[in-house]
C-alpha cells in the first residue's frame, strides 16, 4: 500500500475587491493562512507548486517568499493546474523528493482590469492561432460554440444553463466571504442579463475579482502530530484534449471522463459515494459538461438535473458550496479554491453552507478552454 | 462594416508552414494537408500528420463545402477591430474533406444560423499579403 498523503492545512488571501495588494503579496497571505492553519512555518516548505501567466513563475514566487525548496511544478494549463499539482504532489511525496508541498496562488485579476493592465485575451495570431485569431472567436465565444453544440445535441436549454448560475448563487447566500453574498438572482433575472456570446449571458459567465489561495500537503506519518485532522488525498487523475476549438475532435466531451476515471478508481469509489462537489465554473455549461463526464448523469442528462434543483443547498448533489467562481470568487484560475472548500466541508468547517457529515469530496478543474482536467478524491 | 478593410490587426503571422496555405486563399484555394500513409486529411496545416506522424502529407485543395458544426453570436468584445462588427457570427465548419475550421459567416444573419447549415467559402482580400478565407450560407442541393 503506497503512503498516505494528505491535506493539513488550507487558506486564502483577501479576495473581491483587493485594489491594494500586489499579487506575490496575494501569494505570501494566502500560505502564511495555509501554514499557520497547519502549524507549519515557512522552514518547514521544501516542495514548491505555483503558476501564474507570466514567465518563470515558481522563481518569483520563491525568490518573494523566501524559500529555497528542493522541488518545484509550474504547470500551466490553466485553472485546473491546482488539481494537477495535488497529483503531482503525491507522487513527488511518496517518493520522498519532499516532505511538505505548498501550492500557491495570488491574481490581481480584477485590479488589473480596473487599471486597464489586463492582456487582451485575444490570442496572438502567431503558430496554430493564426487560423483563428481574424475571426474575432472570444473567450466567452469558445464556450459558448460548446454550449451551442450540447443544445444542439441534448436539447439543453439557455434556462437549464441560468439554473447553474443560480445554484452557485444560492450557495453564496451562506458564504460571508463570496463577491455575490447578499446580492441574490433569480432564474428571470439570470436570463435577463445582457448576451455576450450567444448562448452565454453576462449570468452564464464567472466573476473576475482578486485573490489567492494556498494548500499545505504532506505525509500521513507527518500529518499526525499537526494541528489539524488531515483530509486524505483518496485518488487524483488529469488529462488533455486540446488548444484550439477546431482540435477538440470529440467536442463537447470533456476529458473529465478519462482524469476521473483515474481518480474514482484509484479512491475505490463510484459518484454515488460522494457528498459534496466542487466543479470549475468558469461558465455554466462547464458544470453541465463536468457532471456527464464524471458520470454523476448520463450524457445530455445534466441539464433536467440541474434544473431539478439537485446542485443547489438542500439538493441531492451539493456543488460548489462556496458560490464557485461564478459567484464565490474568480481570480483567474480558480483551482486551488475547489481544493480550499473542499477540505473545509470535510473538516465541517463550512458554518451554514455545511454539508452534513460530509465524508467524500470530489474536485474537477478545467482548465484552458474546456482543453483540460484534473481530478482530485478527498476524504475525511 | 467592411470586415475586410478594418482588419489591420489580428491578421495571420505567415510563417514556413503557414505560407503555401495563405499563398493558396490569394488564389482563391482552401488547401488543406493530406497524409499519404493514413489517407486522413487535418487543418490547421502541420508539416507532419497529426494522426499517424507521417511525413508523407501534400496540400490539396479543398471543396471549400461544408456544414456549421456550432457557431455563437459575439456580442461582446472590446477589442478592435472586432467591437465595430458587433453583433458578428464565429462558427466552426466541418468540410466535406472531414477537417474542421473557424470562420465567420458572411452574408447571413443570426437568425438563419444552425448547426448542419450548409455553407461554402468565399474570399476577403484584406492586404497584398492576406486573403481570408470566409464562409456563407450555401443552398442546400
Amino acid at each position: 500500500m503506497e503512503p498516505r498523503i494528505s491535506i493539513v492545512g488550507v487558506g486564502e488571501s483577501d479576495c473581491g475587491d483587493v485594489p491594494d495588494k500586489s499579487a506575490l503579496q496575494l501569494h505570501q497571505d494566502a500560505a502564511k493562512v495555509a501554514l499557520a492553519d497547519a502549524g507549519l512555518t515557512k522552514d518547514d516548505v521544501d516542495g514548491l507548486f505555483s503558476c501564474g501567466d507570466d514567465w518563470t513563475h515558481t522563481l518569483q514566487v520563491a525568490e518573494y517568499l523566501g524559500l529555497r525548496p528542493g522541488y518545484v511544478d509550474s504547470t500551466q494549463i490553466g485553472g485546473a493546474s491546482w488539481e494537477l499539482f495535488v497529483e503531482h504532489a503525491v507522487v513527488a511525496l511518496r517518493a520522498g523528493m519532499c516532505n511538505v508541498a505548498l501550492l500557491v496562488y495570488g491574481s490581481t485579476a480584477r485590479a488589473d482590469i480596473k487599471r486597464r493592465r489586463l492582456r487582451d485575451y485575444t490570442p496572438a495570431p502567431r503558430g496554430p492561432a493564426q487560423y483563428e485569431a481574424p475571426y474575432g472567436l472570444t473567450l466567452v465565444g469558445k464556450y459558448a460554440l460548446a454550449a451551442r453544440r450540447h443544445m444542439h445535441e441534448y436539447g439543453t436549454t439557455r434556462r437549464q444553463l441560468a439554473a447553474v448560475a443560480v445554484a452557485m448563487n444560492q450557495w453564496a447566500q451562506m458564504n460571508p466571504k463570496a463577491f455575490h453574498y447578499g446580492k441574490p438572482l433569480s432564474l428571470d433575472g439570470a436570463l435577463k442579463t445582457r448576451m455576450i456570446a450567444d448562448p452565454l449571458r453576462q449570468a452564464d459567465c464567472c466573476l473576475r475579482t482578486d485573490g489567492g489561495g494556498a494548500v499545505i500537503l504532506t505525509t500521513a506519518e507527518r500529518a499526525r502530530d499537526l494541528r489539524r485532522k488531515p483530509v486524505q488525498v483518496l485518488g487524483t487523475g488529469e488529462a488533455v484534449s486540446h488548444l484550439h476549438m477546431t482540435q477538440w475532435s470529440d467536442m463537447p466531451d470533456l476529458v473529465a471522463a478519462q482524469s476521473g476515471r483515474r481518480a474514482l478508481q484509484q479512491a475505490g469509489i463510484t459518484p454515488r459515494d460522494v457528498d459534496v462537489l466542487q466543479v470549475y465554473d468558469a461558465f455554466t455549461i462547464m458544470v453541465l459538461l463536468t457532471l456527464e463526464a464524471l458520470g454523476f448523469c448520463g450524457r445530455g442528462e445534466s441539464g433536467p438535473l440541474v434544473e431539478s434543483g439537485a446542485l443547489g443547498p438542500g439538493g441531492a448533489l451539493p456543488t460548489n458550496t462556496d458560490g464557485g467562481g461564478l459567484a464565490g470568487n474568480q481570480p483567474g484560475m480558480r483551482g486551488v479554491f475547489l481544493l480550499i472548500e473542499a477540505t473545509r466541508q470535510l473538516r465541517g468547517e463550512c458554518d451554514a453552507r455545511q454539508v452534513p457529515d460530509a465524508q467524500v469530496a470530489l474536485c474537477n478543474g478545467t482548465g484552458g478552454y474546456l482543453s483540460a482536467c484534473g481530478t482530485v478524491v478527498l476524504g475525511a | 462594416m467592411n470586415r475586410a478593410t478594418s482588419l489591420t490587426s489580428h491578421l495571420p503571422v505567415i510563417d514556413v508552414e503557414s505560407a503555401p496555405f495563405w499563398a493558396g486563399t490569394k488564389q482563391h484555394k482552401f488547401l488543406i494537408r493530406h497524409c499519404n500513409a493514413c489517407g486522413r486529411s487535418h487543418f490547421y496545416p502541420r508539416h507532419s500528420c497529426p494522426h499517424c506522424w507521417s511525413d508523407n502529407c501534400e496540400w490539396r485543395p479543398a471543396s471549400g463545402r461544408g456544414r456549421v458544426y456550432s457557431y455563437t453570436v459575439i456580442h461582446h468584445n472590446d477589442v478592435l477591430p472586432f467591437k465595430e462588427w458587433l453583433p458578428y457570427i464565429v462558427a466552426l465548419i466541418d468540410l466535406e474533406e472531414g477537417v474542421r475550421v473557424t470562420t465567420n459567416i458572411v452574408e447571413g444573419t443570426p437568425e438563419v444560423m444552425h448547426v448542419g447549415m450548409p455553407v461554402e467559402v468565399v474570399y476577403e482580400r484584406v492586404t497584398d499579403e492576406v486573403t481570408l478565407p470566409q464562409f456563407r450560407p450555401r443552398a442546400q442541393t
